[in-house]
C-alpha cells in the first residue's frame, strides 16, 4: 500500500461544484505534480465540509486537520508551496486564522476608509513576498532613487501627518528638527508600548503587516540621517515580537535593511527591545531610559530627544502607525491622502472599539468622522440594546464623554476641547449599567499604581484622589469631597513632569463635568444608581420568579446562597459579597438587585 | 537527600547555570544590555533571586543597587518563583467594563487564594494584569500564556477545573 504524508478533502458539494470545486482539484494535481509530491499526497472527494455558501470551494487536509476555505484559482499555488513545501499554514485562506482575524479586525463596514489595516489578514506577514506584491517597499526605492532626504521631510511636512502616538506633533516637523541636530549618531526608534487598556491597534499592524512599519522606519532614517533604529515592544505582545524579527530578517535578506540598501550606499540597521510591564515607558524619554537598560522613569524636556535622546544622541521617535503612514503617503501621493480627513487632522486614524457595543474590535476612519457615526453606523450601537451612557477616548489619561457630544468630530482638537484627548486610538463604549464614579476610580487606580513616582504631585495626589474616590463608592462621601477632587485634579495637572500625571486628572474631571448627579447620588443618598458599587447594593431572590434550579447556589463565589432544589433559594446578607454572579446567572431573572 | 522544603537558587543548580551563563555572554557588550539579559532570565528561568541580580551586576560590572532597582520599576520582572501554571486576569479597562471583577472572585474561592499568591502546593499563582490587548474579547483571562476570552463566572469554573483537573491527571 502506498505511503501518503497527507491527505486533501476536496469538498463536493453541489454549490461547491458549482463555485468551482472541479478546477480547483484539478489545480492542486496539477501543481502537486509540479513540486513533484504528487506520490505523497492523497486527494479524496468529500460530500460536504464546511458553509458552501461562505466557505466553498473548501479543502481539508490532515493529518494537520487544516481547513482552506473560499479557494481561487490564484490561491492554489501559494497553497500548495506554504503547505506542502514549507509546512506551514497559509494564513489568508485558513478558516482558522480567519475565525480568530474577524473577531479583531472585521470586513470594513461601509463609512469606514482601510489605509493602515489594508493588508491586515489578507497577507502572510511572515513571507516578505507578500509585502512586496502589494507594492510594499516601492516607497522605499523611490525614496532612495528619486528623492533628497530634504523632499522627503518636505512631503511629510505637506502631507500634514500627525503623530498618532497620542499628542498629534507634526511628524514631519520631528524629523526636521532630528534632520539639523548635529551630533552622532543619530537613532531612530519605533513606539510599540501600546499601554493604554484597550487599545491594541499597533499590536495587530506589527503583527499582521510588520513591513509597513519597517518601510516608514528606513525612510525616517534615511530622511534624519540615521543608521540605526529601535522597536521598543511591549512584553505583553510576544507574537509581534516574533513576527517583527522574522520581517526584520526577511528585509535584511532582501537587501531592504541593513548595509547598503537597495544598493544606494545607504545603511540602516533596526532590532527590537522589549519592555517589561511599565505603562509609563510609552512616554518618550522613559522608554529611552528604558531603552538604556535603566529604570523607565521620564526626564524633563527640553532637551527633547530631537536633539539629546537615546544615548544622549539625536533620536527621532514615533509611533507604529506613524510610521506605518509613510510608505502610503509617499507612493500614492499627497493629493490622494489630503484628501482624507478634516481641516488640520489629514488622513485615517485607527481604533480599537470595546466595552458594550456590539462589534468590537479594530476599525479605521479618516478624521473628522462623528463619535455617533463611529459607535452607531459602524459599531452597530449598543450591545443588548441596552442605553448609551458615555464613550472614553484616550485610555487612562483620557476623559469620559457624554450623549450631548455625540455629534463631535473625532479629531485632535475637538476631542481636547471636550476635555478628553484623541490618545492612541481606544474607544470604550459604557453603557446604562456603567457607574462614571466607580469608571473614575478604575482610571485612578491605574494612574496611581504606574505613577513612577518621581514627582509628588502625581505620587501623592493620585493616592488622595484614589482614596478619595473609594471612600465614595463605598459609602461615605461628603459634600467636601466634590471641590476637594476639583482642586486636588487642578494640582496635579499643573505640577506634574510627564503626560502621565498631566493627564491623570481628565477621568476624574469629564466625570465630574457631565455625570455629578451619580456622585451626588452616591454622597447624599448612598446610592449607586447604576448598581455597580457593592457596598450600596443588594442582591435578593424573588419568591414568585425562583424555579429553585440550583444555579445560583452553584455559582456563587462565596456560598452565601442555599435552598433546597425546586424551592426558592435565599441569600445570606451577611456573607454575600455582592459580586453579581447570582443575578447574572440565573436564568429567570429571579435575582434582584436594590 | 537534599530538604525540599528550600529548593536550590537557579544560580547554584548545575542544569540552569548554563542557561544563565549563555543568556549573560551573549549580551554582554549590549549598548543598554541589563534589560535584555534580565528579560531572557524572567522568561527562561521564571524568577530573578537575589543571588542572580548579584550575578549580574557582578557580570556587566554595574551597581547592584541598580539592578534591584531595574528589578523592581518593572511588574514584569519577580523575585520568586511562580507557580507551575499562572492564570492572569486582565484588569484593564474593556475588561473591567466587561465584568472580569466576577471571574477574580471565583478563583479567590477555588482555589482560596488572592491575586499575587501561589496555591500552597505551588501548582497555580493567581496574577492580575493591564491589558494583554485582546480587547475585543473582553474579558480574558491568560491561563499559561493563552488567551481565554469572552468569559464568564460558569464558564471559568471549567477552565480552572481543566486545570486542576489535567495536573491531577498528571
Ligand atoms: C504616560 C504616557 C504614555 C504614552 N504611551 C505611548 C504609547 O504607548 N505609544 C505611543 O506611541 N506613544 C505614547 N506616548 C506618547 C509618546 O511620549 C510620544 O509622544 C510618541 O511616541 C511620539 O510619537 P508620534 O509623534 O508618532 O505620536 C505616551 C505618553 C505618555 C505621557
Ligand atoms: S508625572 Fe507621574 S509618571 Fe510622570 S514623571 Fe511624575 S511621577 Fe512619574
Ligand atoms: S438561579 Fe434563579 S431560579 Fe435558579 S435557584 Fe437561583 S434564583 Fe432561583
Ligand atoms: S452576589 Fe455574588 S456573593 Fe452575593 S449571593 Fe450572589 S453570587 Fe453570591
Ligand atoms: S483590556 Fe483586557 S485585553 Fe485589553
Amino acid at each position: 500500500m502506498a505511503y501518503y504524508r497527507s491527505t486533501i478533502l476536496v469538498s463536493m458539494d453541489p454549490i461547491c461544484i458549482e463555485k468551482g470545486a472541479l478546477q480547483i482539484k484539478e489545480q492542486i494535481i496539477e501543481e502537486l505534480k509540479l513540486q513533484k509530491i504528487l506520490d505523497e499526497v492523497q486527494i479524496l472527494d468529500s460530500p460536504r465540509i464546511g458553509d458552501p455558501e461562505t466557505e466553498g470551494p473548501d479543502i481539508l487536509v490532515y493529518p494537520e486537520g487544516s481547513h482552506y476555505i473560499a479557494l481561487t484559482p490564484e490561491s492554489v499555488h501559494p497553497l500548495v508551496v506554504e503547505h506542502f513545501i514549507k509546512g506551514r499554514e497559509l494564513a489568508q485562506y485558513s478558516a482558522k486564522m480567519r475565525d480568530l482575524m474577524d473577531e479583531e479586525v472585521r470586513e470594513p463596514k461601509d463609512k469606514e476608509v482601510r489605509v493602515i489595516l489594508e493588508n491586515i489578514g489578507k497577507i502572510d506577514p511572515r513571507n516578505i513576498e507578500d509585502y512586496i506584491a502589494t507594492d510594499g517597499y516601492s516607497a522605499l526605492a523611490k525614496v532612495l532613487t528619486e528623492m533628497t532626504p530634504e523632499d522627503v521631510i518636505q512631503m511629510v511636512l505637506d502631507s500634514k501627518l500627525r503623530g498618532r502616538g497620542g499628542a498629534g506633533f507634526p511628524t514631519g516637523l520631528k524629523w526636521k528638527f532630528a534632520r539639523q541636530a548635529q551630533a552622532t549618531p543619530k537613532f531612530m526608534v519605533c513606539n510599540a508600548d501600546e499601554g493604554d487598556p484597550g487599545a491594541f491597534m499597533n499590536r495587530k499592524v506589527l503583527e499582521g503587516d510588520p513591513h509597513s512599519v519597517i518601510e516608514g522606519m528606513v525612510i525616517g532614517a534615511y530622511a534624519v540621517g540615521s543608521s540605526q533604529g529601535y522597536v521598543y515592544c511591549r512584553a505583553e505582545y510576544p507574537i509581534a515580537v516574533s513576527t517583527l524579527n522574522v520581517a526584520i530578517k526577511q528585509a535584511k535578506e532582501y537587501g531592504l535593511l541593513g548595509e547598503n540598501i537597495m544598493g544606494s550606499g545607504f545603511s540602516f540597521d533596526l532590532e527590537v527591545r522589549m519592555g517589561a510591564g511599565a505603562f509609563v515607558c510609552g512616554e518618550e524619554t522613559a522608554l529611552i531610559a528604558s531603552i538604556e537598560g535603566s529604570r523607565g522613569e521620564p526626564r524633563v524636556r527640553p532637551p527633547f530627544p530631537a536633539s539629546k535622546g537615546l544615548w544622549g544622541k539625536p533620536t527621532n521617535i514615533n509611533n507604529v502607525e506613524t510610521y506605518a503612514n509613510i510608505p502610503k503617503i509617499i507612493y500614492r501621493g499627497l493629493e490622494w491622502y489630503t484628501s482624507m480627513g478634516s481641516e488640520k487632522s489629514k488622513g485615517t486614524k485607527t481604533f480599537a472599539l470595546a466595552g458594550n457595543v456590539a462589534h468590537t474590535g479594530l476599525i479605521e476612519v479618516p478624521f473628522g468622522m462623528t463619535l455617533r457615526e463611529i459607535i452607531y453606523d459602524i459599531g452597530g450601537g449598543i450591545k443588548d440594546g441596552k442605553a448609551f451612557k458615555a464613550v472614553q477616548t484616550g485610555g487612562p489619561m483620557g476623559g469620559c464623554l457624554p450623549t450631548c457630544d455625540l455629534d463631535l468630530p473625532v479629531d485632535y482638537e475637538t476631542l481636547g476641547a471636550a476635555g478628553s484627548i484623541m490618545g492612541s486610538g481606544g474607544m470604550i463604549v459604557m453603557d446604562e449599567d456603567t457607574c462614571m464614579v466607580d469608571i473614575a476610580r478604575f482610571f485612578m487606580e491605574f494612574t496611581q499604581e504606574e505613577s513612577c513616582g518621581k514627582c509628588v504631585p502625581c505620587r501623592v495626589g493620585t493616592r488622595r484622589i484614589l482614596e478619595i474616590l473609594e471612600r465614595i463608592c463605598a459609602g461615605g462621601g461628603i459634600p467636601e469631597d466634590i471641590p476637594m477632587l476639583r482642586s486636588l485634579c487642578e494640582e496635579i495637572k499643573q505640577d506634574s513632569l510627564c503626560g502621565l500625571g498631566q493627564g491623570a486628572p481628565n477621568p476624574v474631571v469629564s466625570t465630574l463635568n457631565h455625570f455629578l448627579d451619580e456622585y451626588e447620588a452616591h454622597i447624599y443618598e448612598k446610592r449607586c444608581p447604576a448598581k455597580v458599587c457593592r457596598n450600596l447594593i443588594s442582591y435578593h431572590i424573588s419568591e414568585e420568579k425562583c424555579t429553585g434550579c440550583t444555579i445560583c447556589a452553584r455559582n456563587c463565589p462565596v456560598s452565601a446562597i442555599t435552598g433546597e432544589r425546586k424551592l426558592t433559594h435565599v441569600i445570606n446578607q451577611d456573607i454575600c459579597i455582592r459580586c453579581g454572579i447570582c443575578h447574572q446567572v440565573c436564568n429567570f431573572d429571579a435575582v434582584e438587585v436594590n | 537527600m537534599t530538604s525540599t522544603t528550600q529548593p536550590i537558587d537557579p544560580l547554584y543548580n548545575p542544569k540552569l547555570r548554563p542557561i544563565i551563563d549563555k543568556i549573560i555572554e551573549d549580551n554582554i557588550d549590549l549598548d543598554g544590555g541589563l534589560m535584555v539579559v534580565l528579560n531572557n532570565l524572567q522568561s527562561k528561568i521564571g524568577f530573578l533571586s537575589a543571588p542572580m541580580q548579584e550575578y549580574v551586576a557582578e557580570c556587566l560590572s554595574i551597581p547592584v543597587s541598580k539592578v534591584h532597582g531595574v528589578v523592581s520599576f518593572y511588574s514584569f520582572f519577580t523575585t520568586v518563583p511562580r507557580g507551575k501554571h499562572v492564570i492572569k486576569f486582565c484588569i484593564g479597562t474593556a475588561c473591567y467594563v466587561g465584568g472580569i471583577t466576577q471571574m477574580v472572585d471565583k478563583a479567590k474561592q477555588m482555589l482560596g487564594i488572592e491575586p499575587g499568591q501561589t496555591t500552597s502546593d505551588g501548582m497555580i499563582t493567581l496574577e492580575v494584569c493591564r491589558c494583554v490587548g485582546a480587547c475585543s474579547q473582553a474579558p480574558v483571562v491568560v491561563v499559561d500564556e493563552v488567551n481565554n476570552g469572552r468569559m464568564k463566572p460558569a464558564k471559568f469554573t471549567k477552565v480552572i477545573e481543566k486545570v486542576l483537573n489535567d495536573e491531577a491527571a498528571a
